[in-house]
């Protein structure tokens, strides 16, 4: 299964986004909270991310769903920092609707580039119709 | 140059904790207003965490940036974190800075910077400090000048590269957001840069 990492500023807010995004799982997705500092600040930390990559692979890659600035460039360095290969993407999209989406599909066996994609068609969700 | 490599990451950090609010206030104007306090918050846990006895300069610079990685928040976590991590590598298990070495570090610095940032010169990053500072650094090292005068002429250049943000509008980054608004303020992370190179100067001036 793939696995999928939430990256947030905030502990909570990573958290928070899993919790909801497991409603729409199945119990064994490997779905991880990435999410502020050791310290309980708000911030993001690549050691943290690198550690919940590691933790969410079980063989078929491991989806990265991001919030703001420097979210990014932690996400990126924690990729640097992996030994062994695990194909790893970050999903540019929105962070919530993108892990929601993203969930199902890797929950129902999606392979990566297929939960990546369901994570990028949050881009376009409408929310009002 | 002598091995006292905790020292020197000592003089940094101070000098970092020291301007924290200057620095603060700077991104206060352009970006986030956290630059200086998560500078000073990550230079704070290097003093507490870093083995002081260890002379290998190459394994401290790397276990600075790994703290700086770790306790920053902000991007220049992974910026400086990538910074002192390729210039650890330069030196890994060496005991002495020739002013080879410190060239290779600054260029290995910049190519870090560069790629973690994504970012060029001229875009008022910490680029535009650090880029005319290696340069001046290697004008004067192969000049013949001796190494401190040539930490001299790098912190003139960095200097100069800090006042030349303040003419030049943000494409990365927060300060992004705010256009042509940007120009004026100098660059917190250009001066944190040039802090950093200061602080090396002065060190070694007293050696």
């Amino acid at each position: 299964m793939v696995g999928i990492v939430i990256v947030s500023h905030s502990a909570k807010a990573a958290e928070g986004i899993r919790e909801l995004a497991m409603q729409m799982a199945s119990p064994e997705t490997p779905i991880l909270a990435a999410g502020g500092m050791e310290d309980g600040g708000i911030g993001t930390d690549a050691f943290r991310i690198q550690t919940a990559i590691e933790e969410a692979d079980r063989g078929e890659g491991v989806l990265l769903l991001v919030d703001l600035g420097s979210a990014i460039m932690s996400a990126e360095t924690a990729i640097d920092f992996l030994d062994e290969e695990i194909d790893v993407r970050i999903a540019d999209t929105p962070v919530l609707e993108g892990a929601v989406s993203a969930a199902v599909t890797a929950s129902s066996g999606g392979d990566l580039d297929e939960v990546l994609a369901a994570a990028m068609e949050a881009r376009s969700m409408q929310k009002l119709s | 140059m002598a091995a006292k490599i905790y020292e020197c990451i000592e003089v940094i950090g101070n000098k970092i904790i020291e301007n924290k609010d200057f620095l603060t206030d700077l991104d206060r104007q352009i970006g986030d207003a956290d630059h200086g306090i998560n500078m000073a918050r990550g230079y704070t846990e290097v003093l507490k965490t870093l083995n002081q006895d260890n002379t290998d300069i190459g394994a401290v610079l790397k276990d600075t940036g790994k703290v700086l990685i770790k306790t920053v928040g902000g991007a220049s976590g992974p910026l400086y974190g990538t910074a002192y991590m390729k210039a650890g590598k330069v030196m890994s298990g060496k005991t002495e800075v020739t002013a080879d070495d410190a060239k290779a570090m600054m260029d290995a610095i910049i190519g870090g910077i560069k790629l973690r940032g994504k970012a060029e010169q001229g875009e008022k990053t910490m680029l535009d400090s650090i880029i005319p500072a290696y340069e001046a650094l290697c004008a004067g090292i192969d000049s013949g000048k001796d190494l401190k005068a040539c930490l001299e002429d790098m912190c003139s250049a960095a200097s100069a590269g800090v006042e030349y943000t303040k003419t030049i509008r943000a494409t990365k980054g927060r300060a992004s957001y705010l256009g042509d608004r940007s120009i004026g303020v100098q660059d917190p992370g250009a001066t944190s840069s040039l802090y950093t190179l200061e602080a090396i100067r002065d060190f070694a001036a007293k050696l």
